[in-house]
């Protein structure tokens, strides 16, 4: 295999594996810095996926073309607003965070899985009739070498960049952003300064609903195509790994999206490179997990969450 | 967790939840077009109705148990150990490894591979706790990723190094089994093992840890107020450690009990188990105290088993009880709500 043709796999894999990731991973950043722990990611995917699909399923002849989007757009909406349960346990009512955001995971497949059975009969949906496809840009096509490499792929890959650097500039450049993450890092001194804490926190969580939903609905309409227990293994916790590889930052959560993408995407395709073939299989597997681990260790640079995360604020206490 | 409630809200509370968590599924059951009593009592005909099914109860509680002492001891030191899953599969894996590879009599044989399930265990918690204690690494995070490596790292074990590529391994020989004839004949030949011995006496060895020994002691100040202890001359980053590693032997057990009695064998897992995360539920369900453990795993046993019969006998899909335990985990985890609710009451029946 010549190197462009090796590069061009690469990079198409990891536009491929990594929208879903970089979509969720937006949406941890969201919580965490509002100073949320979303455990939770996985279980906001799995409804999200869940959602997509049914939706798909069901309008697939009375939208045509257009389903998988609106479907998307249903995730997103599904996902908001089963992310308050997890907004109303962990800052309502002070339960606590992780806690929360396990029951978060497991109610979602648990509800996913129940009602799959109860409206198809089976575990598992039908294929979806219309997923995503590889799209190619008109006119960027056409540029020689890079053109076939970067601009024949699933527009969600590059949905999921824009929304990355959105994300960057709400949280960085804007007042609403601000105050989003001052309510993260010292929210009693958000609080002095007229920040309602509680109603941030709730915006927050309600947005990595959103974001979850919406890499889960990516994940089910361009990889798996329909939705059963097994849909989501484990993308939602990479998407976590994510946000703190990249420091909880925008930016940072995208491009560890990217690479554990693409050393997901490697542990599938590995074997076709030379380089890559003598390394079990395991340990590319585990990459992501392995990196994170060193990330958090110091090895990687350090990793500082924000401050007030996974702390409930109590009005008045000090 | 419930330290800040009196004595009656601590029983109380989990008690509110589970009914709480049984109505949100009913509830669930009615809106999809089933009858919640024709369900509950297929779940509970399908747990303890018969003889067999008594048996596999018994048989899902067992390493229930062994995944509650897990969570709970942790959480009693101030830890949140959510790796038990990956420690349990690793358990699993090593109890069964040992199992195969020598030929011994019972005497010894089983001992080791019990044993080496607990080392396992205790092992793969051992990174997270270090890590805590040393960098100050939160232990959440890590044994969340420690969870996947563990699943990797056994699917490939069972692949390529203790079978010849095969999906499965060979069966343990007798003489590593925690199978039981005489539990086989009275069950009707259910697979409930000699296991649930060995998980009541880890329940006993937790207590007596725990509340009993100068170690258990200092185990629990350091979960109780980490600064205080230090300045009481304690050994934090060691307690961190310690503690962790028990708990992760006790996971490391309650896979050797998979490996040993359930199954007898390893497997490649596509997902994870789940035992490890439920124990999560138990442990908090069960106000991490040994004796409310043996009730939540005997509660989720129950849940969990009936799940298994009831789409048989009333349609209502095997997640339910899915719902109706992440229900319970809302509820117990919001104890502060029910806590002030109940205060509400008391003030207002004055």
């Amino acid at each position: 295999m010549d190197v462009l043709t090796a590069f061009e796999i690469l990079v198409k894999s990891m536009l491929f594996a990594s929208a879903p990731l970089i979509f969720t991973a937006l949406g941890g950043v969201f919580s965490e810095r509002s100073g949320v722990v979303n455990i939770g990611l996985e279980g906001l995917m799995v409804i999200g996926a869940f959602a997509a699909v049914v939706f798909n399923i069901t309008f697939a002849s009375a939208l045509g073309g257009w389903t998988p989007w609106i479907a998307l757009l249903a995730a997103m909406v599904i996902g908001g607003l089963f992310s308050l349960l997890h907004a109303v346990a962990s800052i309502s009512f002070r339960a606590d965070q992780v806690v929360s955001g396990v029951a978060i995971n497991f109610l979602a497949l648990g509800l996913g899985v129940y009602l799959i059975k109860d409206w198809y009969g089976a575990g598992q949906t039908p294929q979806i009739p219309v997923p995503l496809y590889y799209e190619r840009i008109p006119l960027l096509y056409d540029i020689p070498v890079i053109g076939p490499i970067f601009f024949n792929n699933y527009i969600t890959s590059y949905l999921a960049i824009f929304v990355a650097v959105i994300a960057w500039f709400v949280l960085y450049k804007t007042p609403f952003g601000l105050r989003l993450r001052s309510v993260g890092e010292h929210p009693m001194a958000a609080d002095t300064m007229g920040i309602n804490v509680y109603r941030m926190r709730y915006i927050a969580v309600f947005i990595s609903g959103i974001f979850g939903g919406l890499g889960g609905g990516v994940y089910a309409q361009t990889i798996t195509q329909d939705f059963s227990a097994g849909t989501i293994t484990g993308q939602g916790f990479i998407a976590l790994a994510a946000v703190i590889f990249g420091k909880w930052h925008p930016l940072g959560a995208m491009g560890a999206a990217m690479f554990f993408g693409l050393a997901q995407s490697l542990a599938i395709i590995g074997s076709s490179f030379p380089l890559l073939a003598d390394v079990p299989n395991w340990i590319l597997l585990s990459a992501p997990y392995i990196l994170t681990i060193l990330a958090l260790a110091g090895f990687i640079g350090r990793a500082d969450a924000p401050k007030a995360n996974g702390q409930p604020y109590i009005k008045g206490s000090r | 967790m419930f330290s800040q409630f009196s004595k009656w809200q601590k029983i109380l509370i989990p008690v509110i939840s589970v009914i709480l968590g049984l109505i949100v599924g009913a509830i669930v059951m009615l809106v999809s077009g089933y009858n919640p009593i024709e369900g509950y009592s297929a779940l509970l005909a399908g747990s303890l109705g018969e003889g067999f099914y008594i048996g596999e109860t018994v048989r899902q509680i067992t390493p229930y148990i062994f995944a509650g002492l897990a969570v709970a001891f942790a959480f009693r030191t101030g830890l949140f150990n959510i790796g038990v899953e990956g420690q349990l599969l690793v358990g699993w894996i090593a109890s069964v490894w040992v199992g195969l590879a020598f030929d011994l009599p019972k005497i010894i044989h089983l001992p080791m591979a019990i044993l080496a399930g607990a080392v396992a265990g205790a092992i793969w918690a051992f990174v997270p706790g270090l890590l805590k204690a040393k960098l100050r690494v939160h232990e959440v995070i890590v044994t969340i990723m420690m969870n996947y490596i563990a699943l990797h790292l056994c699917n490939y074990l069972v692949r390529y190094v203790i079978s010849d590529e095969q999906n499965t391994t060979d069966r343990v020989p007798e003489s590593a089994s925690l199978k039981s004839p005489f539990f086989e004949t009275l069950t009707e030949f259910s697979t409930m093992h000699y296991g649930i011995f060995l998980a009541l006496a880890a329940a006993i060895i937790y207590f007596v840890v725990l509340e009993k020994t100068t170690t258990g002691f200092e185990l629990r100040s350091v979960g109780f107020n980490q600064h205080a202890s230090e300045y009481a001359g304690m050994n934090v980053n060691r307690n961190i450690i310690l503690s962790m590693v028990i708990s992760g032997a006790f996971a490391g057990l309650g896979g050797a009990m998979e490996g040993l009695g359930t199954f007898g064998y390893g497997f490649i897992h596509g997902a994870f188990s789940g035992v490890g995360f439920d124990g999560i539920a138990v442990a908090l369900l069960g106000g991490n105290v040994a004796s409310g453990i043996i009730l939540a795993a005997a509660l989720f046993g129950i849940l969990k088993q009936g799940a298994l019969i009831m789409p048989l006998q009333s349609g209502v899909p095997t997640e339910l009880v899915e719902i109706v335990i992440a229900i319970i985990i809302f509820f117990v985890a919001s104890s502060y709500i029910i806590a002030y609710l109940l205060q509400r009451l008391k003030k207002g029946a004055k």
